[in-house]
């Protein structure tokens, strides 16, 4: 037999180590959180299930959950179709393609919390541009007070901030076209839109997984920019669910609860993003089994 | 289908002064309708931009190109109908292998019972009917390469169907049966093909006339034999036979020919005069001879080696620190070995004179 080395575990230690203490401890506290009703630190009683349940049956997280989604589905709808347009119109070499790199990255450097700010700013009506600017054609645009406005520049916000990702991404992918492929097209007497639809689409599937899956989860967890614009206001307009967790947990101290649905939360996103990957991988490369050709 | 004239320069660079910044010098060469050539030459001889010039893909910098008499030099590929398979395969990775075949048809609006019958066709041509409904990205890089040819024949009314190194990637096997492929497509379709390779098996196999090139020029356009027989260039007789033309320095004066300081021929018409020429002869054609025969050199022999069908001599003249001189034996007859002193006849009615690198006799 040969003989093994099990010095090899030492290795890992350091891993295993950083794992627990970064995600393994922390998420059992959670889950030992989410099965006691903590009355005070003295005096804890095990509840079971019973956490998730009220959970589940409350009517704010199920709100908070609707206007997530909504969310999450609007940034997506607008942000791959705007980056993929941003990334076809971008110079390709030269000192421009450097320069409008650049530009387009600037948004990605920016802190988040200093994102909500430039957007309370910005959107004031009495000094922000774009407030301003729709006060003076005779809107009456108030983030603060119209629920759809709030929805609205919290949208706009998000494309304002995470397009460029989508863009970048995109743009990496065009490059990565070898020019043989639009060469064989113009031979082939390809139209610009058949060039898109059947050379670039599907050269980009893979970096497009990788945007839709980035923007799909980062705008779920979406938490710091419309805490500081709107506050999660008016009302429960903007409320999502990290900041209506975040009201349970730290606002109102409802460990228990806050706990089950940290929990919850997380399965919603690992069971999403599954179905999400498993649906891409698949889109477009069936075989046409059917006998019509030509 | 059309009669390809071209007359041009072409230049990289904005101002090119010397030759070196040509990727193609001044030239004048006509392509034939209906005919197969091939482009054959060294990487980075300008084949390829000779191509691209034919297709319209680049823009001669001077000159220009003319289809059937017509000027086209300033037409996009698609205005002037050209099809064109490049190096490595280009295929519509969401598309089924029909549709690949169909999409140049139907971009241009073809029939759909009419691309059904030419894609057909095509497929059965190329033996890919039993993929016809398979998604082409899974397919392997020759099935790959055969769409991107089915691409380029597909369309009945072309000028010229256009091979960059088409079977670069190919399997040894399978790169003879596809040059045959192409080879019996060009005899049904009558199409005219231009052929871009770096090599010469697959150059002499597959085209009728061979343009020959080198550092940005056409040195010969001939067919396969004239190429081998009477090379108009020493690159020429360099580049295209297995090994190359033998060449050695000579000097011609009053009474003949002499290859280090041995006289090997007769003075005549074409040489006479103080000269300083190279002789050039193919390893195929230099024979053993008798010590001392008039047309012989004595030669050292450094390596032998049994290549299968024939012997591979390797010789220096003299003593072995001369010219060196490769021959081509029959295994029948006695192979000299190494380190022998053999004579070997190197004139003969297949041997070239050449005067600066051009054939002069």
């Amino acid at each position: 037999m040969k003989p093994v080395n099990q010095k090899a575990w030492l290795l890992i230690l350091p891993v295993v180590l950083c794992v627990a203490f970064s995600a393994i401890l922390p998420l059992m506290t959670v889950v030992n959180y989410s099965v006691q009703d903590i009355i005070s630190p003295e005096r804890r009683v095990f509840v079971g299930t019973e956490w998730f349940k009220a959970v589940m049956r409350d009517d704010d997280l199920q709100g908070a959950l609707l206007r997530q989604m909504g969310f999450s589905i609007s940034v997506l709808l607008v942000e791959i179709p705007l980056g993929i347009a941003l990334a076809l119109s971008m110079p390709a070499k030269g000192w421009k393609s450097s320069a409008v790199l650049v530009l387009v990255a600037i948004s990605l450097l920016i802190p988040w919390n200093v994102v909500g700010t430039i957007w309370q700013i910005y959107g004031r009506t009495d000094i922000g541009l774009l407030g301003a600017t729709l006060a003076k054609l005779g809107f009456e645009y108030s983030y603060t007070g119209n629920a759809t406005h709030a929805w609205l520049t919290v949208l706009l916000m998000d494309v304002w901030h995470w397009t460029p990702l989508v863009a970048l991404l995109c743009y990496a992918g065009l490059r990565a076209i070898p020019d043989a492929y639009y060469q064989a097209a113009s031979i082939d007497g390809a139209s610009k839109f058949a060039v898109f639809r059947y050379i670039q689409l599907p050269k980009l599937r893979g970096v497009l997984m990788i945007a839709v899956l980035l923007r799909f989860m980062d705008s779920f967890m979406i938490y710091t920019e419309p805490f500081v614009l709107t506050g999660g206001g008016p009302g429960n307009a903007t409320t999502f669910l990290s900041q209506y967790l975040t009201q349970k947990a730290v606002g109102q101290f409802d460990l228990g609860p806050a706990a089950a649905f940290s929990l919850i939360y997380f399965l919603i996103i690992l069971l999403l993003c599954f179905i999400l990957y498993n649906w891409m991988q698949r889109v477009g490369t069936r075989d046409n089994s059917g006998g019509n050709h030509g | 289908m059309a009669r390809i004239d071209l007359e041009l320069a072409h230049a990289y660079k904005p101002h090119p002064q010397r030759d070196e910044d040509y990727a193609l010098l001044p030239l004048k060469m006509t392509f034939n309708d209906g005919g197969a050539y091939a482009l054959l030459g060294p990487s980075g001889c300008g084949k390829t931009t000779l191509l691209n010039i034919v297709s319209g893909l680049v823009k001669p910098s001077q000159g220009g190109v003319k289809f059937d008499g017509a000027d086209v030099t300033g037409r996009t590929p698609q205005q002037r109908n050209i099809a064109q398979v490049f190096q490595f395969p280009v295929i519509y990775d969401t598309m089924t292998v029909a549709e690949n075949l169909a999409f140049p048809l139907r971009n241009r609006g073809v029939a759909a019972d009419k691309i059904k019958q030419r894609v057909g066709k095509i497929a059965e041509m190329l033996e890919l009917n039993g993929q016809l409904n398979m998604r082409s990205a899974g397919l392997a890089a020759d099935a790959k390469q055969k769409i991107s040819l089915g691409r380029g024949l597909v369309r009945e009314d072309v000028s010229a169907v256009l091979f960059d190194e088409p079977l670069t990637v190919i399997d040894p096997h399978l790169k003879w049966q596809l040059r045959r492929k192409l080879k019996q497509i060009h005899q049904e379709l009558k199409l005219t093909l231009i052929y871009v390779t770096h090599d010469q098996v697959e150059a002499l196999t597959f085209a009728e006339q061979v343009v020959v090139m080198t550092r940005g020029r056409a040195v010969q356009i001939g067919s396969a034999s004239a190429l081998f027989e009477k090379p108009q260039h020493t690159f020429v007789g360099h580049f295209i036979g297995s090994p190359g033309m033998n060449f050695l320095a000579a000097q011609v004066n009053a009474s003949g020919v002499s290859i280090a300081g041995k006289r090997v021929m007769e003075a005549n018409l074409k040489l006479n005069g103080d000269d300083a020429i190279t002789l050039g002869v193919r390893p195929e054609y230099v024979t053993l001879a008798a010590p001392e025969t008039f047309g012989a050199l004595p030669a050292t022999v450094t390596q032998a080696q049994d290549i299968g069908t024939y012997w591979l001599i390797t010789a220096h003249v003299g003593n072995g620190d001369g010219a060196l001189i490769r021959a081509r034996l029959n295994p029948e007859q006695n192979i000299p070995h190494v380190d022998e002193v053999v004579w070997l006849n190197i004139v003969g009615q297949h041997t070239c004179f050449y005067r600066n690198e051009e054939l002069i006799a």
